[in-house]
C-alpha cells in the first residue's frame, strides 16, 4: 500500500474497497496516457497478475463509464482495482495487451457491448459480421429487449497463404454433442499451421437480463452460466455479493460448499479423462470413465437432489444440507472409498496401454511462455508449469483449514492436463475425507438483510476449470447493476490456438478435450 | 493388451438391469412440482418465489375468479415454491413430463370468491401427464417402434442451439454403459444429413438461430424436432432478448418437448419415445 502510495501516487488515489482485500487504484482522470505504465509497473514491480477487466457504464450515477482492471497478488491474498474513467464523449482508453497479452480478448469484448474502443486493439469478438455497429447492448441506455437487425458482413479470419495451404471451415453445429462454435484451421496436408477461433454463437445475454434483478434471484441465473460448473459459478456470485454486504458465512455452509466444490471437480475431471481416451479410441477406458462419471453424477443426486448440484448455493450459505439424514451422510462417508479404487482402476489401465500413452505424449503441448503470456488459468495452465491455484493463493470457502498439494506438469502436452487431472481427482478424494464429520448440525444459511445501495465487489474460487471470478455492483435498491462474469474459458481458449500449432489435424479432438473449455461460459 | 482384456471379461455388465428395473431417482431429487389445489387459497407467494414464472396467478373469464397454473415447460425445478409454501406444494420424483404439445406442459385450476378476499378451489382446468415407466420398458417399447417404422435404428443429431451445457452432459450420458442408449437402436449421428430426429437445446441464441435453421434444412424429410429443457421449450430463465429467440419453436416447428433443467436421461429417453409415437400422425 504505501508502496505503491510513493511509486503511484502522483498519478492515482488510492482508497479501500468495500471487500477486505481489495484496494481500489482510482487513475486521474489526465493520466489516462500513464495507463499503459501503471499496468507494467503492476506486473513487473509487485508480481500482480492480470484477472479480469470489467467495463461499466456509471452514466446514470455519476455521468462515466469505467473500466476497472482486475489484478491479483496471490502471495498477499489482495486485489487491486485500477479504476480508469472513460469520457462518454470520445469513449476511448490506450490498449494495454501490448504489455498484458491477456487482456487482448476483455477489451475487444468491451468495444463490441460498450462501445468503448481500447485504442488500436478493434477488431470485433463478441458480435458477429451481421451485427449492427452502432448496437452495444451493455449500456444503460439500451433496453434488453433492443432489436438487433442483421447487416451484411463476413466473417473475417487469419488467413494462410501458400502454395497447398487449404482452409478447412468446422462448426458451429459440431459433429459431436458438445456446444457451437466456429474453428477455421489453416492446413498444409495434415499439420495445422494456424487455427482461427469464431465464438460467442451461445451468447444469451445473461450480464444485461440480470441487471435490475434482486440478487436471490440472479443465483439461478449464475447457476446457468455454464452447466458443468453450476455450483461454482453460483457460489463465485453468492461470494462477490456477501463480500458487497459484509455478511459472514456459516462455517458449516463453507464445509458444504467445499464439499460440493470438490465433487463438481471430480465428477468433471472424471468425464474429461473419459473423453480423451475416447478421443484417442481406448473405448475401454472410456466406458469405464463414463460409468464412473455417471454414478458421481448419482451420487450429487443423493446428496443434493439434483444430478448438476443446482439448487444448492444461496446468499449467505446454502439451501440445504447434503448429510440431512443418514442415508446421505453415509453416502458421502463412503464415498472416497469406491471413487478411489474405481479411479486406480482406470488409471491402471491407462498407463499400462503404451498406445494410448503414445497418443497423448508431446501432442498438444502448451510451452510455458505461452501460457504465461497469454494468462492461462486452472489445469492447463498448472499442466504447463504455471503454479497458481486460487485454493492457495485466495483462500476461500473451507480450504484455508484444508491440507492438499497443487497439481502441476510441466510438459503441457495432452498427458500433462490428463495427468493434472488423474492428480487433482485424488486430492479432491483426500479434501473430501478431510470434509468429513465437520460442523455438522450447526446451521447452514445466514440471515441476509438489505443489500447496500451502489457498493461492489468481487467473487472468486477456484473451479474444477481454473480461476471462476464475478463481480457485482448493486444499485440504489439493493438490485443488480451490473454483473460481471468471468470464466477460465475466456483466458484459455487463445491458449487452445497455440497449442494445436504444428499438430496433425486429426489430433484436434483430443487437444481440445484436453483443455475442455466452456463455449457458454465463454460466451454467457 | 492381455490386461485389458482380462478386464473386459471380469468387469461384468453395468448397463441397469436390463430388461426390468431401473435406479429410480434418488430420494430428494427434485422432479415435477405438484400443487394440492384442493388445499391451495391462491395468494400468490409460490408465483412470487418462482424464479422463471412458471407458477402464474392470473384472473379467470369472471371478476370473482383466480386461475393458478404452472407451467412445466418454464419449470427450472429449483423449489423455491414448495419452500415458500410446504404444505401446498411438493417436490415429487416424476421427471418425464414430455409432451407433444406446449398446452400440456401447464397445470391449471380455477379458483372462486364470494368475498373478494379468501379464494376457495372449483376445478382443475388442465392437468400435465406424467410417466413413471421404468425406463428399460420405455426402451424397449422404443426399439419396437424404431423397428416398425424405421426398420432398424432411429439416428439423433443433436444441436445446441446456446445452452448452457447442461443439457449436453445428460445427452452425452445416454450414451455411457449405464443407459447405454444404442441397445434400443438409437445412435447419435454426425451430421443432420444422416438424422431422422433432431434434439435441440437451448433458448436458440441470436447467433445460432441461422445455423439451427440450416441444420433443419439440412436434415432429410421426414424428420422430428425434438426441444430439450426449460431454454429450448420457452427460453427458460433466460427468456426472450436481445440475444434470445426464446424457444426453439419460435424458429424450426417442434414435435415433442422435454422438461427438465436439465431432463434427467430417462426423461430424454422417454421423450425421444413419444416423439417416435407422433411419427404415425
Amino acid at each position: 500500500m504505501e508502496l505503491l502510495a510513493r511509486s503511484l501516487g502522483d498519478r492515482l488515489t488510492i482508497h479501500e474497497g468495500f471487500a477486505p482485500n481489495e484496494i481500489v487504484l482510482m487513475l486521474r482522470e489526465d493520466s489516462l496516457g500513464s495507463l499503459q505504465d501503471i499496468c507494467a509497473l503492476l506486473l513487473e514491480s509487485f508480481k500482480a497478475h492480470f484477472t479480469t477487466l470489467i467495463a461499466n457504464d456509471e452514466q446514470p450515477i455519476n455521468g462515466k463509464v469505467f473500466f476497472y482492471y482486475v489484478f491479483s497478488l496471490p502471495a498477499d491474498d489482495l486485489f487491486l482495482l485500477l479504476k480508469v474513467p472513460v469520457d462518454p464523449r470520445h469513449m476511448e482508453v490506450p490498449s494495454v495487451s501490448a504489455i498484458i497479452e491477456s487482456a487482448n480478448w476483455f477489451e475487444r469484448e468491451i468495444k463490441d457491448w460498450f462501445g468503448v474502443v481500447a485504442f488500436p486493439n478493434i477488431h470485433r469478438l463478441a458480435v458477429h459480421p451481421d451485427w449492427p455497429e452502432d448496437v452495444h447492448p451493455m449500456m444503460k441506455n439500451v433496453p434488453c429487449d433492443v432489436a438487433v437487425p442483421r447487416v451484411k458482413g463476413r466473417f473475417e479470419f487469419a488467413r494462410v497463404e501458400g502454395e497447398g495451404v487449404f482452409e478447412i471451415p468446422v462448426g458451429p453445429v459440431h459433429a459431436g454433442i458438445i456446444e457451437p462454435g466456429h474453428f477455421r484451421f489453416s492446413v498444409a496436408g495434415e499439420p495445422i499451421i494456424d487455427l482461427d477461433l469464431q465464438l460467442f454463437y451461445t451468447h444469451k445475454g445473461t450480464e444485461k437480463i440480470a441487471e435490475g434483478l434482486t440478487p436471490q434471484r440472479a443465483v439461478f441465473l449464475a447457476e446457468r452460466v455454464s452447466g458443468d460448473s453450476s455450483f461454482g459459478h453460483a457460489v463465485a456470485f453468492c461470494h462477490a455479493v456477501e463480500r458487497l454486504m459484509g455478511c459472514e458465512v456459516p462455517k458449516r455452509a463453507l464445509v458444504i460448499r467445499t464439499i460440493l466444490l470438490e465433487l463438481e471437480r471430480l465428477y468433471n475431471h472424471v468425464g474429461d479423462m473419459g473423453a480423451i481416451l475416447l478421443d484417442v479410441g481406448f473405448s475401454v477406458g472410456a466406458a469405464e470413465a463414463s460409468e464412473l462419471k455417471e454414478r458421481l453424477l448419482g451420487l450429487n443426486e443423493i446428496l443434493t437432489g439434483s444430478r448438476l448440484l443446482r439448487g444448492m448455493a444461496a446468499i449467505g450459505g446454502v439451501r440445504r444440507d447434503p448429510e440431512d439424514t443418514p442415508c446421505r451422510t453415509q453416502a458421502l462417508l463412503e464415498m472416497p472409498d469406491w471413487v478411489g479404487k474405481s479411479l486406480d482402476e482406470l488409471i491402471n489401465l491407462v498407463m499400462s496401454s503404451s498406445s494410448v500413452l503414445d497418443r497423448l505424449e508431446t501432442t498438444g503441448t502448451l510451452a510455458y511462455a505461452d501460457a504465461y503470456r497469454l494468462g492461462v488459468t486452472g489445469i492447463a495452465g498448472r499442466a504447463s508449469g504455471i503454479d497458481r491455484d486460487y485454493r492457495r493463493g485466495h483462500p476461500h470457502c473451507a480450504y484455508p483449514h484444508l491440507d492438499f498439494q497443487v497439481a502441476t506438469r510441466k510438459e503441457g502436452d495432452v498427458l500433462a492436463r490428463f495427468n493434472v487431472r488423474v492428480d487433482e481427482a485424488r486430492e479432491s478424494l483426500a479434501i473430501l475425507r478431510q470434509l468429513q464429520h465437520q460442523h455438522v448440525g450447526e446451521p447452514i444459511l445466514a440471515a441476509v438483510g438489505a443489500i447496500p445501495a451502489v457498493r461492489h465487489a468481487l467473487g472468486y474460487l477456484e473451479g474444477w476449470r481454473g480461476e471462476i471470478v464475478h463481480w457485482v455492483m448493486s444499485d440504489a435498491t439493493g438490485k443488480i447493476y451490473r454483473w460481471k462474469i468471468t470464466d477460465p474459458s475466456f483466458h484459455n481458449w487463445r491458449a487452445l490456438r497455440a497449442a494445436v500449432r504444428n499438430n496433425i489435424v486429426p489430433d484436434f479432438p483430443v487437444i481440445n478435450k484436453s483443455f475442455n473449455l466452456s463455449y457458454s461460459g465463454n460466451d454467457r | 493388451m492381455l490386461r485389458i482384456i482380462t478386464r473386459a471379461f471380469t468387469r461384468g455388465v453395468a448397463t441397469n438391469n436390463f430388461p426390468t428395473v431401473i435406479a429410480e431417482p434418488a430420494d430428494g431429487f427434485r422432479g415435477k412440482p405438484e400443487i394440492d389445489f384442493a388445499r391451495c387459497t391462491a395468494c400468490g407467494e409460490c408465483a412470487q418465489a418462482c424464479p422463471t414464472s412458471a407458477i402464474t396467478i392470473g384472473n379467470g373469464r369472471a371478476e370473482n375468479e383466480k386461475v393458478v397454473s404452472i407451467n412445466y415447460g418454464d419449470c427450472i425445478f429449483c423449489g423455491e415454491c414448495e419452500a415458500a409454501c410446504p404444505d401446498v406444494i411438493h417436490l415429487t420424483k416424476q421427471s418425464r413430463l414430455a409432451a407433444a404439445n406446449k398446452r400440456q406442459l401447464t397445470t391449471s385450476a380455477r379458483y372462486r370468491s364470494s368475498d373478494g378476499v379468501t379464494y376457495t378451489f372449483e376445478e382443475v382446468l388442465s392437468a400435465t401427464p406424467s410417466s413413471m415407466t421404468p425406463v428399460e420398458e420405455v426402451g424397449l417399447v422404443l426399439k419396437k417402434k424404431i423397428r416398425e417404422l424405421l426398420g432398424r435404428s432411429l439416428h439423433i443429431r443433436e444441436v445446441d442451439a446456446g445452452s448452457c451445457n447442461g443439457c449436453e452432459i445428460e445427452i452425452t450420458a445416454l450414451n455411457n454403459p449405464i443407459y447405454d442408449i444404442e441397445r434400443f437402436g438409437v445412435h447419435f449421428v454426425a451430421s443432420p444429413r444422416h438424422a431422422d430426429m433432431l434434439l435441440v437445446t437451448g433458448p436458440v441464441t441470436r447467433n445460432m438461430e441461422i445455423a439451427l435453421r440450416q441444420t433443419y434444412e439440412a436434415t432429410p424429410y421426414p424428420k422430428l424436432v425434438v426441444a430439450v429443457g426449460a431454454c429450448a421449450i420457452g427460453g427458460g430463465i433466460f427468456g426472450k432478448s436481445y440475444a434470445s429467440c426464446g424457444g426453439v419453436d419460435a424458429v424450426v416447428p417442434v414435435d415433442v418437448y422435454i422438461p427438465g433443467c436439465p431432463p434427467r436421461p430417462e426423461a430424454l429417453l422417454h421423450g425421444i419415445l413419444l416423439a417416435i409415437d407422433g411419427y404415425h400422425r
